[in-house]
């Protein structure tokens, strides 16, 4: 949201950083576009903050979390960044000469050399230190990966490729945030015995050679063995779909209750902002939305969306042309 | 309300959920039904004969009895407590009052919701087969603008494991499309959702085959750097030379078929499926995005005479609804897609709705392998959001967009003596799909999965059943190197070569084809 206005039209994408496969120092904050079209028509349907993700090949960048008002990137910034992203599913491949255990290589490759920088940084200044896999810039900004400090979020979607995740986390003793992972219903009880979240897409059950056993029942099955689930919705435009994501999660097993958590408190926890975001609380940030019922129905509408305690107005580009053409022939 | 609130439940799940006390059942397996044959329409071209005919069976199976449902016929009435009685998959009887004879398995649907079954006119299931790789990119015959003499049926894989996906989102019926990658893209193919050994065995007998045909953005991507058309004026031109071509070829054969002088004209398959056009037998589905755009294409078919049978994506009919209701052009639209290409920008909610109240004829489409599982949510969202804006939509209008509509779009219409008089006794028996037996079978020993009985609200069933789906022999994957990632992280833009992959950024799919696809014009 904010980094991409039109996906077919390139020059409206702001989300990848071209011809860097090691993207760490990238953070795509000041790429988000505080007009962009997309906002008021997904906020007028309940979604207050977005996490804005960045694009690439085997490290994508830092992930930014924005509220989904305000006139500046200043005034929408919630957090920055939230998360390191990272991919070892099929799109990363050719950033390990093809292969996934050349990603898996490199991936290891790339933190090993951020950490002999941190503790040689004199040296590479004074180009004494072998060829390192990445920038100074990107090194450094993977410091507080290796740290435990800033999680990484991987996305992986073959149970191989999840394990492989679990694997390096743990070599590394990183924070991981598993993006994706269609087929963790395979393993609820690995990935919970690591304690890492999962962000899952749960209408999503499509087969493909990245995850052949992908199903419906994904976020219900990982929620019934232990894993922390939230849920998502990645396409942009239609971010608002979040609640028919979660609507379908119920029907597909989860819990209404697991299911509102998943795309309000979770999301906020997985992202560091639990103390300011993600439950109606006192001292936490207002926002808020007054739905007519059930959020999760259909027949449910917004009649209401405070984001930091500005009612905000039910308004955008889509109302405006339904004003217009609303009886023909047009209002112009 | 604690779950997802689906209010339009779906006839085969409702017999799926049956299956647990039907198997008690005693009845004798009854013959297969052949089917009646074909009307005009699908298997024939004018002077050519029946060609590629449907090999399509009824499957026999037992009486089953549903009762206590709610029942929304598309007809105009909503029944509480009503039964639907089905044999040999023909609807018998529907209403308050409905006897079962002695060997009907009787299903108690307390609760739950029965419609006709779900047909969408816009998929490409079978022709962008998963798991979707270049291998079984078989949607768009990319290498020249006009491609009127290709079939989709010639590429649809029946056992693509998408269409078990889609049957248990409640669709028995799909129109498999080409690609929109050329402005007249080919014939599209009109199939029953039934496990088959061969396309032929799913042709829906009787249906009108449609012809692709797409404006805008795509062709003009897709040729710009190979001798165009570039430009939409390029595009018009494209398809005024096209079906010039194909007058003078339909008043050849015309002429022939009336003497039968000397050797018939020489077969050109391109122009056949014109000139078929032209006659009025094979209808137009036309991918169309723009208002302005669309009023072209009915420009277009006042100057050939044709008509356009139902424009496709169409993000701003409510823009000409007037227009679309004065021309009988019906609108295949998403409920809320829009903005993933520049000419989707302008889409809405209250699209549906405005067109209902234009008196235009709406659908609800997919043109997705995810969205068309869900085809009555897509109603219900723009149902809803109609009504927010004070544009009043009922129930019975909603459940039409995705059953008696597009059975007119497809042409079935004519073979279902669709009521007019809101008496259900003539509701189209043809809806009742032979999956309904299939269901059946296929579930007896699960189950129907979780989706379906929370759907409607039966709690405690297995949850195994997709997957068991997907490992039947009957839809196996076939092996092969992806070319491409997909899903989470997909892109499509990486599998068009173009840049890095979309990551998370799901590119709302394809306008085209089902978004996991290979093809790189599929949109």
């Amino acid at each position: 949201m904010g980094l991409r206005e039109i996906s077919a039209i390139q020059n409206t994408n702001e989300a990848t950083l071209r011809g860097n496969d090691v993207a760490a120092a990238f953070n795509v904050l000041e790429g988000i576009n505080p007009a962009s079209t997309l906002i008021a028509v997904n906020r007028m349907e309940g979604i207050t903050s977005t996490v804005a993700v960045p694009n690439g090949s085997l490290i994508w960048g830092q992930a930014v979390m924005i509220d989904l008002d305000g006139a500046t990137i200043d005034a929408m910034r919630v957090k920055s960044p939230v998360a390191m992203v990272a991919d070892l599913s099929e799109g990363a491949k050719e950033a390990g000469g093809g292969s996934r255990a050349g990603v898996a290589q490199r991936l290891r490759r790339v933190l090993n050399d951020a950490r002999e920088y941190a503790t040689r940084r004199a040296d590479y200044r004074r180009a004494q230190i072998q060829p390192l896999s990445a920038s100074a810039a990107d090194l450094e900004a993977l410091q507080p990966v290796l740290r435990g400090e800033l999680p990484l979020l991987v996305v992986a979607n073959r149970r191989s490729d999840i394990e492989t995740a679990l694997r390096i986390a743990r070599e590394y003793k990183l924070k991981l945030i598993l993006a994706g992972a269609a087929e963790g219903w395979m393993i609820p009880g690995e990935i919970a015995a690591a304690g890492v979240p999962v962000l899952v897409e749960p209408m999503d059950n499509i087969p493909t050679f990245d995850a052949l056993g992908i199903r419906y029942e994904n976020a219900p099955l990982l929620a019934k063995g232990g894993v922390k689930v939230a849920l998502m919705e990645t396409a942009t435009e239609n971010t608002r779909d979040l609640r028919q994501q979660a609507g379908n999660a119920v029907a597909s097993g989860m819990t209404w209750e697991q299911a509102l958590r998943a795309v309000t408190l979770t999301p906020a926890e997985v992202f560091g902002v639990a103390d300011r975001y993600g439950s109606l609380d006192a001292g936490k940030v207002a926002n808020v939305v007054v739905w007519s019922g059930d959020p999760f129905d259909f027949s449910t509408g917004v009649e209401h969306v405070f984001i930091r305690g500005r009612d905000i107005p039910l308004r955008s580009r889509q109302t405006e042309l339904l004003e217009r053409y609303k009886t023909l022939p047009p209002k112009y | 309300m604690r779950h997802l609130s689906v209010t339009l439940a779906l006839l085969v799940f409702v017999a799926a959920c049956a299956s647990a006390g039907a198997r008690t059942s005693t009845a004798p397996a009854p013959q297969s039904t052949a089917a009646p044959a074909p009307a005009a329409g699908q298997d024939t071209a004018a002077g050519i004969g029946p060609q590629y005919p449907s090999t399509y069976q009824r499957h026999a199976n037992p009486p089953v009895l549903i009762r206590n449902a709610t029942i929304m016929t598309a007809a105009g009435q909503e029944i509480q407590g009503g039964s639907i009685l089905f044999k040999d998959g023909r609807i018998v009887s529907v209403g308050t009052n409905v006897q079962a004879p002695s060997d009907a398995v009787v299903v108690d649907a307390t609760g739950k919701w029965v419609t006709p079954g779900v047909i969408d006119t816009h998929s490409h299931i079978g022709v962008y087969a998963a798991p979707g790789t270049f291998a079984e990119s078989d949607g768009n015959e990319a290498t020249r603008p006009v491609t009127a003499e290709v079939w989709a049926e010639h590429s649809f894989w029946p056992q693509d494991p998408q269409i078990p996906l889609a049957i248990a989102g409640g669709v028995t019926t799909i129109q498999a499309l080409p690609g929109s990658a050329n402005l007249i893209g080919g014939r599209s193919a009109v199939l029953k959702l039934v496990p088959a050994r061969s396309v032929q065995e799913m042709k829906f007998p009787g249906a009108h085959y449609g012809l692709k045909m797409a404006c805008g953005e795509n062709p003009k991507r897709v040729y710009g750097q190979r001798g165009g058309p570039s430009t939409r004026m390029g595009n018009m031109a494209g398809y005024r030379e096209a079906f010039i071509a194909a007058q003078a070829y339909r008043r050849k054969w015309d002429k022939w078929n009336k003497d039968h002088q000397g050797d018939p004209p020489e077969r050109n398959l391109r122009n056949e499926s014109l000139a078929e056009v032209l006659r009025g037998n094979i209808y137009v589905q036309n991918h169309c995005y723009r208002a302005d755009e669309m009023m072209q294409m009915l420009d277009l078919a006042h100057e050939f005479g044709f008509k356009i049978r139902s424009f496709h994506h169409a993000v701003e009919a409510y823009k000409i609804a007037d227009a679309l209701a004065r021309e009988g052009t019906a609108s295949s639209i998403w409920s809320d897609w829009w903005g993933f290409k520049e000419e989707a920008m302008d889409g809405i909610y209250e699209n549906a709705a405005l067109l209902q109240q234009a008196g235009a004829r709406v659908v609800i489409h997919s043109d997705d392998a995810s969205g068309i599982q869900r085809l009555n949510q897509e109603a219900a969202k723009a149902m809803y959001h109609g009504r927010r804006a004070g544009i009043p939509v009922t129930r019975d209008q909603a459940v039409r967009w995705f059953t008696a509509n597009p059975a007119w779009v497809l042409g079935l219409d004519s073979l279902v003596g669709w009521s007019t008089t809101g008496t259900i006794r003539r509701i189209n028996p043809r809806w009742t799909s032979p999956w309904v037996r299939e269901s059946i079978h296929d579930r007896s020993s699960a189950g129907p999965d979780d989706r379906d009985h929370r759907r409607h609200g039966v709690p405690g069933l297995g949850t195994e059943n997709r997957q068991r789906d997907r490992a039947d022999s009957r839809w196996p994957y076939r092996r092969g190197r992806d070319e491409c990632r997909s899903a989470r992280g997909c892109d499509a833009h990486r599998c068009r070569g173009q840049v890095g992959h979309a990551g998370l950024h799901r590119r709302r799919r394809s306008d085209g084809a089902a978004g996991n696809q290979r093809d790189p014009e599929h949109e």
